[in-house]
Protein backbone atom coordinates (compact mmCIF):
# COMPACT_ATOMS: atom_id res chain seq x y z
CA UNK A 1 0.00 0.00 0.00
CA UNK A 2 1.55 3.29 -0.67
CA UNK A 3 1.54 6.25 2.32
CA UNK A 4 -1.63 8.07 0.21
CA UNK A 5 -3.60 4.74 1.04
CA UNK A 6 -2.64 4.10 4.30
CA UNK A 7 -3.32 8.00 5.33
CA UNK A 8 -6.79 7.13 3.39
CA UNK A 9 -8.01 4.53 5.57
CA UNK A 10 -6.52 6.13 8.55
CA UNK A 11 -8.74 9.66 7.72
CA UNK A 12 -11.85 7.38 7.09
CA UNK A 13 -11.86 5.24 9.95
CA UNK A 14 -11.52 8.41 12.39
CA UNK A 15 -13.88 10.77 10.33
CA UNK A 16 -16.81 7.58 10.37
CA UNK A 17 -16.24 6.80 13.67
CA UNK A 18 -16.10 10.71 14.99
CA UNK A 19 -19.60 11.21 12.65
CA UNK A 20 -21.27 8.37 13.90
CA UNK A 21 -20.07 9.86 17.63
CA UNK A 22 -21.78 12.99 16.92
CA UNK A 23 -25.24 11.44 15.67
CA UNK A 24 -25.13 9.05 19.00
CA UNK A 25 -23.64 10.25 22.08
CA UNK A 26 -26.21 11.47 24.29
CA UNK A 27 -24.21 14.60 25.82
CA UNK A 28 -24.75 17.45 23.38
CA UNK A 29 -21.24 19.00 24.26
CA UNK A 30 -19.54 15.94 23.61
CA UNK A 31 -21.19 15.51 20.62
CA UNK A 32 -20.01 19.60 19.77
CA UNK A 33 -16.34 18.33 20.30
CA UNK A 34 -16.70 15.31 18.35
CA UNK A 35 -17.96 17.26 15.21
CA UNK A 36 -14.61 19.07 15.59
CA UNK A 37 -13.18 16.05 15.37
CA UNK A 38 -15.11 15.23 12.19
CA UNK A 39 -13.94 18.89 10.91
CA UNK A 40 -10.51 18.80 11.48
CA UNK A 41 -10.25 15.47 9.88
CA UNK A 42 -12.38 16.78 7.02
CA UNK A 43 -9.20 19.54 6.26
CA UNK A 44 -7.27 15.85 6.35
CA UNK A 45 -8.62 14.99 3.37
CA UNK A 46 -8.66 17.76 1.61
CA UNK A 47 -4.95 17.82 1.95
CA UNK A 48 -4.99 14.16 0.73
CA UNK A 49 -6.51 15.48 -2.09
CA UNK A 50 -3.72 17.95 -2.86
CA UNK A 51 -5.62 20.87 -1.92
CA UNK A 52 -3.43 22.67 0.89
CA UNK A 53 -5.29 26.19 0.57
CA UNK A 54 -8.69 24.33 1.18
CA UNK A 55 -7.14 22.64 4.10
CA UNK A 56 -6.03 25.87 5.92
CA UNK A 57 -9.87 27.28 4.84
CA UNK A 58 -11.52 24.55 6.66
CA UNK A 59 -9.33 24.93 9.99
CA UNK A 60 -9.62 28.69 10.19
CA UNK A 61 -13.63 29.08 9.00
CA UNK A 62 -15.15 25.95 9.77
CA UNK A 63 -13.25 24.29 12.95
CA UNK A 64 -12.92 27.28 14.55
CA UNK A 65 -15.52 29.92 13.66
CA UNK A 66 -18.20 26.81 13.74
CA UNK A 67 -17.29 25.47 17.11
CA UNK A 68 -16.55 28.91 18.80
CA UNK A 69 -20.38 29.85 17.64
CA UNK A 70 -21.69 26.03 18.75
CA UNK A 71 -19.99 26.35 22.18
CA UNK A 72 -21.32 29.88 22.63
CA UNK A 73 -24.48 28.83 21.64
CA UNK A 74 -24.55 26.01 24.31
CA UNK A 75 -23.70 28.07 27.03
CA UNK A 76 -26.00 30.64 26.78
CA UNK A 77 -29.07 27.37 26.23
CA UNK A 78 -27.51 25.72 29.05
CA UNK A 79 -27.54 28.74 31.22
CA UNK A 80 -31.36 29.91 30.14
CA UNK A 81 -32.52 26.64 31.03
CA UNK A 82 -30.76 26.24 34.25
CA UNK A 83 -29.64 22.71 33.57
CA UNK A 84 -27.73 20.49 31.63
CA UNK A 85 -29.16 19.88 28.05
CA UNK A 86 -29.47 15.75 27.16
CA UNK A 87 -30.42 14.73 24.05
CA UNK A 88 -32.36 12.19 23.48
CA UNK A 89 -33.33 10.10 20.35
CA UNK A 90 -36.12 8.76 18.38
CA UNK A 91 -36.92 7.10 15.81
CA UNK A 92 -33.67 5.21 15.76
CA UNK A 93 -34.73 2.18 13.41
CA UNK A 94 -37.09 4.49 10.80
CA UNK A 95 -33.72 6.91 10.86
CA UNK A 96 -31.75 3.64 10.18
CA UNK A 97 -33.56 2.38 7.46
CA UNK A 98 -33.74 5.78 5.81
CA UNK A 99 -30.26 6.51 6.07
CA UNK A 100 -29.44 3.13 4.36
CA UNK A 101 -32.04 3.43 2.10
CA UNK A 102 -30.07 7.03 1.05
CA UNK A 103 -26.69 5.08 0.74
CA UNK A 104 -27.80 2.33 -1.24
CA UNK A 105 -29.23 4.60 -4.12
CA UNK A 106 -25.75 6.54 -4.13
CA UNK A 107 -23.81 3.01 -3.94
CA UNK A 108 -26.00 2.13 -6.94
CA UNK A 109 -24.63 5.05 -8.87
CA UNK A 110 -21.24 4.62 -7.19
CA UNK A 111 -21.04 1.17 -8.71
CA UNK A 112 -21.76 1.79 -12.38
CA UNK A 113 -19.56 4.99 -12.72
CA UNK A 114 -16.28 4.60 -15.04
CA UNK A 115 -13.47 4.52 -12.23
CA UNK A 116 -11.15 7.71 -13.07
CA UNK A 117 -7.71 8.14 -12.17
CA UNK A 118 -6.04 11.75 -10.88
CA UNK A 119 -5.79 14.13 -13.31
CA UNK A 120 -2.28 15.04 -13.95
CA UNK A 121 -2.31 18.74 -14.18
CA UNK A 122 -4.34 18.56 -10.84
CA UNK A 123 -0.85 17.38 -8.89
CA UNK A 124 0.62 21.20 -8.85
CA UNK A 125 -0.66 23.36 -5.70
CA UNK A 126 -3.83 25.07 -6.61
CA UNK A 127 -3.23 27.86 -4.84
CA UNK A 128 -1.90 30.51 -6.74
CA UNK A 129 -4.82 29.79 -9.13
CA UNK A 130 -7.38 30.31 -7.27
CA UNK A 131 -5.88 33.33 -5.74
CA UNK A 132 -5.88 34.54 -9.42
CA UNK A 133 -8.92 33.51 -9.94
CA UNK A 134 -10.50 34.67 -6.99
CA UNK A 135 -9.42 38.41 -7.77
CA UNK A 136 -9.92 37.87 -11.94
CA UNK A 137 -13.34 35.92 -12.78
CA UNK A 138 -14.47 35.86 -8.68
CA UNK A 139 -14.06 39.17 -8.07
CA UNK A 140 -17.94 39.95 -7.25
CA UNK A 141 -18.68 36.88 -6.56
CA UNK A 142 -16.26 36.61 -2.71
CA UNK A 143 -17.31 40.55 -2.47
CA UNK A 144 -20.94 39.27 -2.11
CA UNK A 145 -19.66 36.26 0.01
CA UNK A 146 -18.09 39.23 2.40
CA UNK A 147 -21.38 40.65 2.15
CA UNK A 148 -23.66 37.82 2.93
CA UNK A 149 -20.85 37.31 6.17
CA UNK A 150 -21.34 40.55 7.74
CA UNK A 151 -25.30 40.63 7.19
CA UNK A 152 -25.46 37.19 8.68
CA UNK A 153 -23.36 38.17 11.93
CA UNK A 154 -25.36 41.50 12.03
CA UNK A 155 -28.38 39.02 12.02
CA UNK A 156 -27.26 36.78 14.36
CA UNK A 157 -26.39 39.61 16.66
CA UNK A 158 -29.84 40.75 16.07
CA UNK A 159 -31.55 38.17 16.71
CA UNK A 160 -29.47 37.04 20.26
CA UNK A 161 -29.67 40.65 21.36
CA UNK A 162 -30.84 40.91 25.35
CA UNK A 163 -34.14 43.08 25.86
CA UNK A 164 -32.98 46.05 27.68
CA UNK B 1 -6.93 5.90 -4.11
CA UNK B 2 -9.62 5.73 -6.52
CA UNK B 3 -12.53 8.42 -6.87
CA UNK B 4 -15.06 5.83 -5.80
CA UNK B 5 -12.85 5.74 -2.13
CA UNK B 6 -13.75 9.10 -1.89
CA UNK B 7 -17.58 9.16 -2.85
CA UNK B 8 -18.03 6.27 -1.13
CA UNK B 9 -16.51 7.86 2.49
CA UNK B 10 -17.97 10.91 1.28
CA UNK B 11 -21.53 8.94 1.15
CA UNK B 12 -21.42 7.54 4.21
CA UNK B 13 -20.79 10.72 6.48
CA UNK B 14 -23.42 12.23 3.90
CA UNK B 15 -25.73 8.93 5.32
CA UNK B 16 -24.60 9.46 8.83
CA UNK B 17 -25.62 12.99 8.79
CA UNK B 18 -29.04 12.43 7.67
CA UNK B 19 -30.01 9.88 9.98
CA UNK B 20 -28.72 12.31 12.95
CA UNK B 21 -31.40 14.85 11.35
CA UNK B 22 -33.56 12.46 11.39
CA UNK B 23 -33.19 11.07 14.98
CA UNK B 24 -31.83 14.07 16.94
CA UNK B 25 -34.99 15.89 19.25
CA UNK B 26 -32.90 18.83 20.20
CA UNK B 27 -32.29 21.52 17.37
CA UNK B 28 -28.63 22.19 17.82
CA UNK B 29 -28.31 18.31 17.29
CA UNK B 30 -30.11 18.55 14.09
CA UNK B 31 -27.61 21.73 13.15
CA UNK B 32 -24.72 19.19 13.76
CA UNK B 33 -26.03 16.68 11.32
CA UNK B 34 -26.52 19.06 8.61
CA UNK B 35 -23.05 20.27 9.10
CA UNK B 36 -22.16 16.40 8.65
CA UNK B 37 -24.02 16.44 5.56
CA UNK B 38 -22.59 19.84 4.57
CA UNK B 39 -19.17 18.49 4.98
CA UNK B 40 -19.51 15.51 2.74
CA UNK B 41 -20.38 16.99 0.16
CA UNK B 42 -17.72 19.28 0.36
CA UNK B 43 -15.78 16.64 0.51
CA UNK B 44 -17.43 15.23 -2.54
CA UNK B 45 -16.12 18.42 -4.56
CA UNK B 46 -13.02 18.63 -3.74
CA UNK B 47 -13.01 14.63 -5.42
CA UNK B 48 -14.23 15.85 -8.29
CA UNK B 49 -12.09 18.85 -8.73
CA UNK B 50 -8.93 16.95 -8.30
CA UNK B 51 -9.78 13.88 -10.75
CA UNK B 52 -10.86 15.86 -13.33
CA UNK B 53 -8.30 18.76 -12.87
CA UNK B 54 -10.89 21.15 -12.42
CA UNK B 55 -10.33 24.48 -9.93
CA UNK B 56 -13.53 25.58 -10.41
CA UNK B 57 -14.53 22.65 -7.81
CA UNK B 58 -12.26 23.86 -5.14
CA UNK B 59 -13.70 27.61 -5.34
CA UNK B 60 -17.08 26.36 -5.52
CA UNK B 61 -15.64 24.34 -2.21
CA UNK B 62 -14.52 27.86 -0.74
CA UNK B 63 -18.11 29.85 -1.34
CA UNK B 64 -20.26 26.56 0.49
CA UNK B 65 -17.47 26.90 3.28
CA UNK B 66 -17.97 30.68 3.72
CA UNK B 67 -21.93 29.91 2.98
CA UNK B 68 -21.95 27.26 5.68
CA UNK B 69 -20.30 29.47 8.37
CA UNK B 70 -23.17 31.90 7.53
CA UNK B 71 -25.69 29.57 8.06
CA UNK B 72 -24.98 27.87 11.52
CA UNK B 73 -24.31 31.95 12.67
CA UNK B 74 -28.19 32.21 11.91
CA UNK B 75 -29.49 28.88 12.73
CA UNK B 76 -27.82 29.09 16.53
CA UNK B 77 -29.05 32.62 16.63
CA UNK B 78 -32.71 31.49 15.73
CA UNK B 79 -32.32 28.24 18.65
CA UNK B 80 -31.32 31.07 21.08
CA UNK B 81 -34.42 33.01 20.18
CA UNK B 82 -36.56 29.74 20.59
CA UNK B 83 -34.74 28.94 23.89
CA UNK B 84 -36.24 32.50 25.28
CA UNK B 85 -39.55 32.05 23.75
CA UNK B 86 -40.47 28.42 24.22
CA UNK B 87 -38.26 27.50 27.12
CA UNK B 88 -37.74 24.15 25.05
CA UNK B 89 -35.10 23.08 23.23
CA UNK B 90 -36.94 19.95 21.71
CA UNK B 91 -38.02 20.21 17.91
CA UNK B 92 -41.18 18.15 18.60
CA UNK B 93 -42.54 20.62 20.84
CA UNK B 94 -41.71 23.69 18.37
CA UNK B 95 -45.31 23.36 17.08
CA UNK B 96 -46.35 26.85 17.37
CA UNK B 97 -47.76 26.85 13.65
CA UNK B 98 -49.75 23.90 13.81
CA UNK B 99 -53.39 24.82 12.57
Amino acid sequence: MTLEAVGFWVVAAVLLASSLAVVLTPNLFHAVLYLAAVLVTTAVVFLLLGSPFLFAVQLLLYAVGVMTIVVFAIMLTERLIGERIVQTSRHLLNGAVVAAAVFVGVAGFLIRAPRLVPHPAAAADATPAIGRALVGPFAVTLELLGLLLVVALLGALYFARTDE
Amino acid sequence: MSLNAYLTLAALMFVIGLFGVLTRRNAIGILLGIELMLNAVNINLVAFARFHGDLLGLIFTLFTIAITVAEVAVGLAIVIVIFRVRRTVEADRLDLLRG
